[in-house]
């Protein structure tokens, strides 16, 4: 994504997280300048933190109990249905821009998963799940013998 | 779903011509489903990660404005690792004809996505017309 001399200077030089944030932005944006994001629905942000990830999606009126969440090893599948307003006879449309109907993504994840630790919340129509890093993973500190 | 996927990326909002934002956070336009029914006109809006009390709407003349503010999305302890969307404000507004009744307009938020409902005035309620024998 970035060079490393760049990457080695954002952590060493800048205290102001906001301008931190600015520069990995831009960095994400350049990187791949003519297609920024993917088109895979839904869209998805990882969040890389000690203890493992957090995935977020955005998925706006989705039913909670109808989203199906499943890890098998590093790979998170999301999959639900995105169902479009039933509307009676006589109503008619007059503009219909949002997305319905199934959909279905699995992501990879640097990281074996600890199944049993996965926890998703859904609010305001986003989606997180927090994936603990399984503890046969988590990086170990070597002792240094004399 | 899988048709138009460039489509659903999201789009910036404008600003009108040289004004700017006091909000340093980027601003989308909600994508809306509008429909009608006999007595109403039902919009609706992707908002994700605007509560009610983050959603402002106003009608002013005859344009309805939206404005759905989100928290900032920032993790303490996590990084963006990888980022496939941008978490911002959504704005959109739209013209709206005399049929619609000025006070009652409802609006409510349910997981991220805003509904607003635009009941007609009674004067432009379609009414069946008995014929009279002659």
């Amino acid at each position: 994504m970035y060079g490393p001399v760049l990457w080695r200077f954002g952590r060493a030089m800048d205290p102001w997280p906001e301008i931190q944030r600015l520069q990995q932005e831009m960095n994400r944006i350049f990187s791949s300048a003519s297609q920024p994001y993917g088109h895979e629905f839904p869209a998805i942000n990882a969040w890389a933190g000690e203890e493992g990830m957090v995935v977020t999606a955005e998925l706006p009126g989705a039913d909670p109990e109808k989203l199906d969440i499943s890890v098998v090893g590093d790979s998170l599948t999301i999959s639900g249905n995105r169902e479009a307003e039933a509307l009676k006879a006589g109503e008619s449309y007059h503009r219909q821009e949002r997305s319905c109907g199934r959909f279905t993504r699995t992501i990879q994840l640097p990281f074996h998963v600890d199944a049993v630790k996965v926890a998703a919340t859904y609010e305001r129509g986003i989606l997180n799940v927090v994936l603990p890093r399984s503890e046969a993973e988590k990086p170990k500190k070597i002792s240094i013998k004399s | 779903m899988a048709e138009d996927k460039k489509d659903m990326v999201k789009q910036p909002a404008a600003t009108p011509a040289g004004t700017e934002r006091t909000r340093a956070r980027r601003v989308f336009v909600p994508r809306v489903d509008i429909y009608e029914t006999s007595e109403a006109i039902v919009l609706l809006a992707d908002m994700p990660g605007v509560d009610e009390t983050g959603v402002d709407i106003t009608l002013e003349k005859n344009v309805l404005t939206l404005v759905g503010q989100t928290a900032n999305g920032a993790r303490p302890g996590y990084s963006l690792a990888y980022a496939e969307y941008d978490a911002g404000d959504y704005e959109r507004a739209f013209t709206i004809s005399d049929e619609v009744d000025r006070d009652r307009i409802e609006a409510t938020v349910k997981s991220g996505v805003l509904r607003v409902v635009l009941y007609k005035a009674e004067a432009v309620k379609a009414r069946k017309i008995a014929i009279k024998a002659a």
